[in-house]
């Protein structure tokens, strides 16, 4: 039995950790792309829509890698988690469903005729094609976290004497208090991702002397769009959703920002440090007095319960993962708005082309936003447990009872093996197409 | 409530068939009738801009299944575990193998992908047969042996077989005798009804040969069909009583043979897309009957301990299914209009299109 928990629980994790790699330069990217074809439809400059089509080609592969790794995720709930599925289904497989009817639908009709029918439809419906693939993609996004949500804070359900949840009012889910938070911080850290991959990409051509009008163009837009979003992810989203787990989930809260004790006076913010569990203490701690409470209540002398407030059976399972989960999103997040604002004087000052280290920063910064991202969601998935409906139905009662450990594992083993070749593919591919570069239209 | 939710589901789960069906049949033909780079090109031409959205709908029925069945998605997802996920598997060999093909222009990286498409697509048209077998002939629900339950009364695990490939045996295999005999029907009929798509969507050169190969598996088919139609009572004893009580429903079986026997004027159609009007008559008929027959139940018990699931005993509850009601009228008119766009746009022969080319 607890194996069949661990290997269920490692195969969601490493499917859905791979699988998140490319949805969210999908959203991101797909948002740039109509902003590129919008400015050459405004402006008629060449250099916008070169700038689309080669983007759309990354766009393309990395779509049909989130397509194919997306599938199983759906199949998952079924196969892996069959009691959590039959117990809760009526409930969150409205928001699933939902998605497979209302974005699935559309961002696949459409994708087609965004890739091959420029030439065929002429550029004001090929805007508008792009722009539905977009629509589609975010629509994807909010139903994911409305179910998100719904596990996080359980809302518009009855639980019946068989133990399942019922729906009883379908706007509840919609109007869930953790919704909107979290749907908005999740979308800017996707256009943190595909703001550094443009900027990164133009920066290696600007460093390299390649593709110089496009690397310029790159950079500009992915520094704007970056420096938009990581200062929308922090502040009002990101501190938004962290209000929203010191409210509804504290024993979360406490053990994410590693508050082992309840301090008297406000609590501290802590910077770097490593929890020792056993002992309940952090180690090498760095620390600023009372910001915590500050950022939390607004109040400086605030109390925020520590872990000593909660009864140990209701612990997040895995404290010290949590913990660097969110350290390590916050951490990226500040360097990322420290680099950006930088990088931004430069561009305002008309000097960032030249400024050769922010370029290589820049440059560098590629994987950073994917693992901010994931650790945000290692932050929420993490801090919900030992719950899959929080506070309601616990993880280890949400496995498939018949599907022994032995074949979990045999599926795990066959999933990394394939999505380890997807993603030599895939960097394989993207590398070609890097390295092609960007066509640029003769002007006539 | 339930019961429109099933029409709705099975209409779903037909059109997912008829069109992801062509896709698989076309990579089928790919396989082994597509020498030529032209021939090979006309195929994933025609199919092209189609197989992604195509492939939603399995999605789409998931989803659905997951909502208003809950209890049969967790009973079957389960107990199906290992043969859904070599279907996720095969779904992702094949979609790669048409993404990528295109990618990189070298002999030796296209013949690897042509071959993950073709192999990927004839074992999923083999294994969505095999799953329509398990889902008439049913499973041992709550495991039980020698009268006893070892688990609660829906769930059940299968293995791939057994020793005996016998559906008769307690414990069950989802490979036996029956099954792979419906996985056959699964790989011919996709196979012509692939052939068909192609004849109707492009000019290839392939077309004339094309219609030599229907024509000659529409008789492995109908020889496939009669013998399943004769062991059938094998596996249930009384498979016409639906039929008997309801004689209209007969009507689904007529469209079958319809379709059957209709391809086997393939080589004088005048018309290019007649010969895909049969193959879907085909399938739709024969999915239809297959469902009527077992109608109400969804997933048969062998053993005698646990009752079968039905359309009744698996469904969502009530207020959630009536609000569903809302959403997806609004979500199908829409899916309504994307198609009515995409086969518009995409209409006529697609020699063209240029799919796959970066």
């Amino acid at each position: 039995m607890e194996d069949m928990l661990f290997y269920d629980r490692m195969q969601f994790a490493f499917t859905i950790t791979f699988h998140y790699l490319f949805p969210q330069l999908t959203m991101g990217l797909s948002l740039m792309i109509v902003y590129f074809k919008w400015r050459f439809l405004r402006t008629k400059i060449d250099k916008y829509n070169d700038a689309a089509k080669f983007w759309m080609k990354i766009f393309a592969l990395n779509f049909a890698m989130g397509v194919v790794t997306g599938i199983p995720m759906e199949f998952q709930f079924g196969t892996n988690w069959a009691k959590f599925s039959e117990l809760t289904g009526g409930i969150i497989g409205q928001t699933l469903a939902m998605e497979g009817m209302f974005s699935f639908f559309l961002e696949s009709s459409f994708l087609g005729l965004f890739l091959f029918g420029e030439k065929l439809m002429g550029q004001k419906l090929h805007f508008l094609t792009g722009f539905l693939v977009f629509l589609g993609s975010w629509a994807s996004g909010y139903l994911i976290i409305a179910t998100h949500s719904w596990m996080q804070y359980p809302v518009g359900y009855e639980i019946l004497e068989n133990g399942k949840f019922v729906l009883n009012n379908f706007g509840a889910l919609f109007s869930n208090p953790w919704l909107m938070p979290a749907f908005l911080h999740n979308q800017m850290g996707s256009v943190i991702t595909s703001s550094f991959v443009v900027a990164s990409i133009g920066a290696f051509y600007l460093l390299n002397n390649k593709h110089s009008e496009s690397g310029k163009l790159f950079v500009k837009t992915g520094v704007i769009f970056g420096l938009i979003s990581s200062t929308l992810v922090a502040f009002p989203t990101g501190d938004w959703a962290a209000k929203n787990v010191a409210k509804h989930q504290p024993v979360t809260f406490a053990a994410m920002e590693g508050i082992f004790e309840t301090e008297d006076g406000g609590a501290e913010i802590i910077l770097i440090g490593q929890p020792d569990v056993d002992n309940k203490k952090l180690d090498n701690k760095i620390a600023v007095p009372n910001v915590l409470s500050f950022l939390t209540y607004q109040r400086w002398d605030a109390q925020i319960k520590g872990l000593n407030e909660f009864d140990e059976s209701v612990y997040p399972t895995n404290i010290s993962g949590l913990y660097y989960s969110y350290h390590i999103m916050v951490g990226l997040g500040t360097i990322f708005i420290g680099l950006l604002l930088i990088a931004g004087i430069q561009l305002y000052r008309k000097k960032l082309f030249t400024t050769k280290w922010v370029l290589w920063a820049l440059m560098f910064m590629l994987p950073f936003p994917y693992i901010a991202n994931t650790a945000g969601w290692y932050t929420a998935e993490l801090g919900r447990q030992p719950w899959l409906v929080y506070n309601l139905l616990r993880t280890a009662d949400g496995i498939s009872p018949t599907v022994s450990s032995g074949n979990t594992l045999f599926t795990l083993l066959g999933f990394i093996g394939l999505y380890a070749l997807l993603g030599l593919l895939f960097i394989m591919l993207a590398v070609k197409i890097v390295h092609k570069g960007p066509e640029t239209s003769k002007h006539i | 409530m339930e019961l429109y939710w099933y029409i709705i589901l099975m209409t779903m789960l037909t059109i997912y068939v008829i069109l992801d069906g062509y896709d698989f049949g076309a990579g089928i033909i790919h396989l082994f009738f597509a020498k030529t780079e032209k021939d090979k090109k006309a195929i994933t031409n025609a199919i092209g801009p189609f197989w992604d959205a195509n492939e939603v709908w399995l999605i789409a029925v998931g989803g659905v299944l997951f909502f208003a069945f809950p209890t049969l998605y967790a009973s079957s997802f389960s107990g199906f575990y290992l043969p859904l996920m070599m279907i996720l598997w095969l779904l992702i060999f094949r979609a790669i193998g048409l993404e990528l093909r295109g990618q990189i222009k070298n002999r030796m990286w296209e013949a690897i992908w042509d071959k993950a498409f073709g192999i990927a697509s004839l074992l999923l048209a083999l294994f969505f047969g095999i799953a329509l077998g398990n889902i008439v002939r049913g499973v041992n629900l709550g495991m039980v042996t020698d009268g006893v339950p070892a688990h609660e009364p829906h769930y059940f695990f299968l293995p791939l077989w057994n020793s005996s490939f016998s559906p008769h045996s307690e414990h069950l295999g989802v490979i036996d005798w029956f099954t792979l005999m419906l996985g056959l029907v699964g790989v011919v009929s996709l196979a012509i009804h692939g052939a068909n798509w192609i004849i109707f969507k492009t000019n290839s050169d392939l077309n004339p040969k094309l219609k030599k190969v229907i024509f000659n598996l529409n008789f492995v088919l109908l020889a496939l069909v009669l013998t399943s139609l004769l062991t059938w009572h094998i596996i249930d004893p009384n498979p016409f009583r639906n039929f008997l009580e309801h004689p209209w429903l007969i009507v689904f079986p007529m469209i079958t043979f319809t379709g059957l026997l209709g391809l086997f004027k393939v080589r004088s159609f005048n018309k290019d897309g007649l010969g895909f009007l049969f193959s879907t008559l085909f399938l739709l008929g024969g999915l239809a009957s297959t469902v009527v027959s077992i109608f109400p139940k969804v997933l048969p018990s062998t053993n005698k301990v646990n009752p079968s699931l039905t359309v009744y005993n698996v469904a969502a509850h009530e207020y959630g299914l009536s609000v569903g009601v809302y959403w997806f009228v609004i979500a199908a008119v829409l899916v309504g209009i994307y198609m009515f766009v995409q086969y518009r746009v995409f209409r006529g022969k697609l020699d063209d299109v240029g799919y796959g080319e970066h």
